[in-house]
């Protein structure tokens, strides 16, 4: 079985979980505990290693979704979890902007280990208080070609749009020369 | 829809970048967390068109003496005189009389408009809105101001705000007159907001109480005091600036795969 990776990463309480959870054929295998620090204000648990969701391509090809930890305390699993990644997603909660400053460093970071094809999805488009996306894109001082779409996390069809939209980036740059992806 | 945030998440310069880069039209509004009130600033397809502070004064009048147009004894002659409420008029009949220019007018509501929002750089904190399609009340005179050069000016003057407060980061210290200056006091020019300040420096007054009772903010406070301090006529107790970490950019390291299996994945992720 060859499997092929994409990591979906953003700060805490981004959304990552239940993006993955949107289009994941198994539920997702979760590394959660509950949070004992102040951010427990804004939820009640939190991932610390990684989330796992998957996608069964075909009978000799799958798609493992990986989500990194929000905290930053657990960000030395990022760098394990980019490892041979096709592309990553950079989740953003579009309505908390005192989070667009630490959604910037991890996609920094994240374009440091590799460059790879990511895509910004501004997630919680359904709340009153969301920012726009193109509006996002300039907060997050991005240059122009970036895409920054817009995402509801829980919604199937949004989440799998972005996913797809990541995919095409990846082609166009993919060369015809198959790199083999990793065989389990 | 209203964009909300803090200054301590998204800094002035990149909000106004932002309205600058998409032409916004409307009205920010920020709380501020000091003695000064709320900031309104006001757009129209991405320029500046209207700025003030809730501590500051609005009327024409009062603005124009602020910035050294007009007297106070012309301001109140002219309010005397008129029997009109909107500063567009009160504009015209000082235009009329002679006693401004259009010109002078219009320079006078730009120059206070561009140090109020510039003061507004130095704020660190405070929670904003950002209203589309929102103009400032018709009778208000408007001056349409480039946001490219504002950023930049006030950038220039964070830097200078963050220096003065590496060099003089406490407030709450007494300030001291130096007993024996090593200037030559004859070649010493003081601005007027310095003279304002002397006549307090003692033991007993922290800086932070000059500057409650001058009724001038941190920036011009630490301003005046730095001036005084480098011109060799004061002393102050000093603290320690902190520094930056650059972080390193690590080199690239692409991992594609080959287009089959992508144009499969993609077509099982398109049925899903």
């Amino acid at each position: 079985m060859q499997t092929v990776k994409m990591v979906v990463t953003g700060p805490f309480s981004s959304g990552k979980t239940s993006f993955i959870g949107s289009v994941s054929e198994i539920p997702v295998v979760r590394t959660e505990r509950k949070i004992t620090d102040s951010t427990r204000s804004i939820k009640e648990q939190t991932t610390v290693a990684m989330d796992f969701g998957r996608i069964t391509i075909d009978k000799d090809l799958a798609l493992y979704l990986f989500g990194t930890p929000g905290q930053k305390r657990f960000d030395f699993m990022w760098e394990i979890l980019s490892e041979g990644m096709l592309g990553f997603v950079v989740l953003v909660d579009s309505a908390r902007p005192e989070t667009f400053r630490e959604a910037r460093r991890i996609l920094d970071t994240f374009r440091g280990y590799s460059n790879t094809p990511f895509v910004i999805a501004a997630n919680k488009q359904d709340d009153e208080d969301a920012w726009p996306p193109e509006d996002l894109k300039i907060a997050l001082g991005l240059d122009q070609d970036v895409r920054v779409m817009p995402c509801i996390a829980t919604h199937k069809d949004s989440v799998k749009h972005i996913l797809l939209e990541l995919l095409y980036i990846i082609l166009e740059n993919a060369s015809d020369e198959a790199t083999p992806a990793r065989k389990n | 829809m209203a964009l909300k945030g803090n200054l301590k998440d998204v800094g002035l310069h990149q909000l106004l970048n932002l309205i600058y880069l998409a032409h916004k039209t409307g009205a920010l509004t920020v709380q501020g967390e000091g003695s000064e009130g709320n900031a309104h600033l006001y757009f129209k397809e991405g320029k500046l068109i209207q700025a003030s502070m809730d501590s500051q004064v609005t009327r024409l009048s009062d603005i124009l003496v602020k910035v050294g147009k007009l007297t106070a004894d012309q301001a109140k002659a002219v309010r005397a005189r008129s029997k009109v409420d909107t500063d567009k008029e009160l504009g015209l009949l000082m235009i009329q009389s002679g006693m401004l220019t259009q010109h002078d007018i219009i320079q006078g509501v730009k120059n206070y408009l561009l140090e109020s929002v510039y003061r507004l750089f130095t704020w660190r904190a405070g929670a904003f809105r950002f209203d589309p399609n929102v103009l400032p009340p018709e009778e208000r005179i408007t001056v349409a101001v480039n946001l490219d050069h504002l950023i930049m000016e006030g950038s220039r003057r964070v830097q200078e705000w963050e220096q003065l407060r590496d060099e003089l980061p406490d407030l709450d210290v007494p300030l001291k007159l130096v007993e024996r200056p090593t200037t030559n006091l004859r070649n010493v020019n003081l601005t007027v907001e310095q003279w304002k300040v002397v006549p307090f420096i003692n033991a007993r007054n922290i800086f932070r109480q000059i500057a409650n009772y001058l009724r001038v903010d941190e920036f011009q406070i630490r301003r005046i005091v730095f001036g005084l301090q480098t011109a060799g006529l004061v002393e102050v107790m000093q603290g320690v600036g902190g520094g930056v970490v650059a972080a390193p950019l690590p080199p690239p390291a692409p991992p594609p795969v080959g287009r089959s299996v992508l144009l499969r994945v993609i077509d099982r992720l398109r049925k899903i």
